[in-house]
């Protein structure tokens, strides 16, 4: 019996040495790789050119400053289910920017998820993306940062809640969900499909909202199948399957912000102005090879339209706020008028299970993003002030289940619920 | 009747063909319009934005992109619009000079005499006790706002107005500085606030009226928003209100 418990104390406190282990090993191990030569026998200033345009592609500015504030001084409160992580100071000041870091201090955050100080980061710095990015680009990234005016400002404490402050979670985080990596080439890929798939797994983060999250925040593996954005309340479609786009209407899409296929809205028209569209063609045109390359996503199946008379009415009535509101611009066929107004039959946003983003576009209106290749932006008037949550949802319903689209319909409750929900 | 089912498909063929959305400013912005229609709704707190300066207007815009007003709408609105379409939406705008529609009741309607006429003190000579200076001495003697940055104050509900003094006092509302406004602002109490909405709101604008093309200078205090004409300093004119 002794022996049993004896057993029993040695196995747990052997699970517990190889818990610490492993808890240890986030804090101690790092990928060490060494400043690469094709960054350093740039000159400095195509060294720095070449950082402020990586800086763009991974649009390091959004996360890290304010609205109205200087440039990269950190400060932005990002919403996570876990609390609010704020940004920090990345300009050149030496006392509470990232002035008096080395480049293999920049290189270890980018790509090991660590501070200067050893401190594990937050994910919320996509450091699961950046990890691939190169050391040559981390160099020309850190080169660029070392430029951008100093500002003196104190990085803020985070706004974390228990246990999620504390450092040891992370660790544990980090040893469930991240390893640093490198991107390698697939060989029997194209050079654009590679050149794609390194800006979008690594600079370009689109899984960081393009994929779904687990109850801890990790990633549903490196899929872009799509998952609803916590706390900002949009669902950012799955990027699977685009295979019957054109190749020229994804890319579109990226650098204007519209296309023959679709408009950007929501958190991805700040994406597209701040970032995308300062990419060459060269680098969009790669994005797009990827994206159309990627597999589909396994056949939902096709959802069973309730026939009762009440759900008939229920589109009717839908059907009749269209007539009366939205087919001036929309049409009548839902072909809409691209690339002022995007066309609804067929449209993604309408054919997913969630309908969040269809009910704020109705609720809300917007302008699509003011990009170089559409400066002069057209816009779908708010609707929230006008129709009732019935009707808002009678409208959205009929959308999901005409000229072809077949989701599910919405009710009153679902849309009540994103009248809430801040728009910024 | 083959002949009008064919005609039937020639119909559905043209509905199906994409059309091309008119191209004018109207049309690109309808979502402004939907709320801040040129034909007004006579809403307690869409406030009027025809006929203002288009600098206000753009200032405004700019203001709401940056973080110194904070409306979700707006801010979501032109979150992500560039600088000269911003210019060209003002510039739209400021030239509208629509009729006023009736005043609407506010909380002003029930103001007491004694409250407009402290309100009316304080539009016409400002109270020097506490270092208000005349509304009129900035904002023009008819309250038609100053170009190219100044707004009018008449045509607005009184709520409206309540709402954009709390803003300042609490500091959600701010403009270029020295922000003016702000300062006036804070030397305000709720009472006065009140009074001097109540009479505003109170008043039958002339929708002949325009913006001043000028106003005499040095303003009361310095404006971080409005220019000043060349060969006055700023800092004189702080100075000599305070």
């Amino acid at each position: 019996m002794r022996k049993i418990v004896y057993t029993i104390i040695g196995i747990a406190l052997a699970a517990v040495a190889v818990a610490v282990g492993l808890l240890a090993q986030q804090f101690w191990s790092s990928d060490n790789t060494p400043p690469s030569a094709a960054t350093a026998a740039l000159s400095p200033a195509d060294r720095i050119a070449r950082g402020a345009y990586l800086a763009k592609a991974g649009d390091c500015m959004a996360c890290h400053t304010t609205r109205g504030g200087a440039a990269y001084a950190g400060g932005r409160a990002l919403q996570t289910p876990f609390g609010n992580v704020i940004s920090p100071n990345i300009t050149a000041d030496r006392a509470t920017g990232i002035g008096a870091w080395s480049a293999d201090d920049f290189w270890h955050a980018l790509h090991n998820g660590k501070s200067r100080d050893g401190r594990l980061l937050y994910p919320a710095f996509p450091y699961p993306n950046y990890t691939r990015v190169t050391r040559d680009d981390a160099d020309a990234l850190y080169a660029y940062l070392q430029t951008v005016p100093a500002v003196t400002q104190a990085n803020q404490p985070h706004q974390l809640r228990f246990p999620y402050k504390l450092q040891v979670s992370l660790a544990a985080w980090r040893a469930l969900y991240f390893k640093p990596e490198v991107f390698h080439p697939e060989t029997g890929q194209s050079v654009d499909w590679n050149r794609g798939a390194y800006l979008v797994q690594g600079l370009g983060h689109c899984s960081a909202c393009h994929s779904a999250r687990n109850p801890l925040g990790g990633s549903a593996g490196e899929g872009l199948s799509g998952g609803l954005i916590p706390a900002l309340g949009w669902y950012a479609p799955s990027l699977n399957a685009r295979g019957d786009w054109q190749q020229e209407h994804i890319t579109a899409l990226l650098k204007t912000g519209v296309s023959p296929r679709a408009t950007v809205f929501g958190p991805m028209a700040e994406v597209v102005k701040e970032s995308l569209q300062h990419l060459n063609d060269s680098d969009i045109n790669a994005i797009a090879v990827y994206l159309k390359a990627l597999p589909a996503d396994g056949a939902a199946p096709a959802f069973e339209r309730d026939g009762a008379p009440e759900a008939v009415a229920f589109l009717q009535a839908g059907a009749k706020l269209y007539e009366k509101h939205c087919v001036d611009c929309h049409g009548a066929s839902g072909a809409g008028q691209p690339a002022a107004y995007p066309p609804l039959a067929g449209n993604r946003a309408l054919a997913m299970e969630s309908a969040v983003n269809p009910i704020r576009i109705v609720l809300n209106g917007g302008f699509a993003p003011g990009t170089a290749g559409n400066p002069r932006p057209y816009s779908m008037p708010p609707f929230g002030h006008l129709l009732s949550d019935t009707e808002v949802a009678q409208v959205v319903s009929y959308l999901r289940s005409e000229w072809g689209n077949n989701a599910p319909p919405v009710n009153g409750n679902d849309v009540n619920r994103y009248r809430a929900i801040p728009l910024d | 009747m083959p002949i009008l089912s064919a005609l039937s498909i020639t119909a559905a063929a043209l509905a199906a063909a994409p059309m091309a959305a008119p191209d004018t400013l109207e049309q690109r912005i309808a979502a402004c319009l939907s709320c801040h229609s040129v034909k007004e709704r006579s809403d307690a707190y869409f406030p009027r934005i025809a006929g203002k300066p288009a600098g206000y207007l753009y200032n405004q815009l700019r203001n709401f992109q940056n973080g110194h007003r904070h409306y979700p709408m707006m801010t979501y609105m032109v979150g992500h619009l560039p600088d000269a379409y911003l210019r060209e939406i003002a510039d739209y705008f400021a030239a509208q000079h629509p009729p006023y529609p009736p005043a609407v009741a506010g909380s002003g309607a029930n103001a007491s005499a004694a409250q407009l006429t402290r309100g009316e003190a304080l539009i016409r000579q400002g109270d020097a006790s506490k270092k208000i200076p005349a509304c009129v001495a900035c904002h023009g003697t008819a309250l038609t706002g100053v170009e190219p940055s100044i707004p009018g104050l008449l045509g607005l509900p009184s709520d409206y107005i309540n709402a954009q003094f709390g803003n300042w006092k609490n500091k959600t509302r701010r403009a270029a500085a020295p922000d003016c406004m702000g300062e006036i602002a804070a030397r305000l109490s709720e009472a006065d606030v009140a009074a001097l909405s109540a009479w505003l709101s109170k008043q039958t604008p002339d929708a002949a009226a325009r913006p001043a093309a000028s106003i005499p200078q040095p303003l009361p205090l310095a404006c971080g928003s409005f220019p000043a004409s060349p060969g006055f300093t700023p800092a004189a004119a702080q100075g000599g209100a305070q």
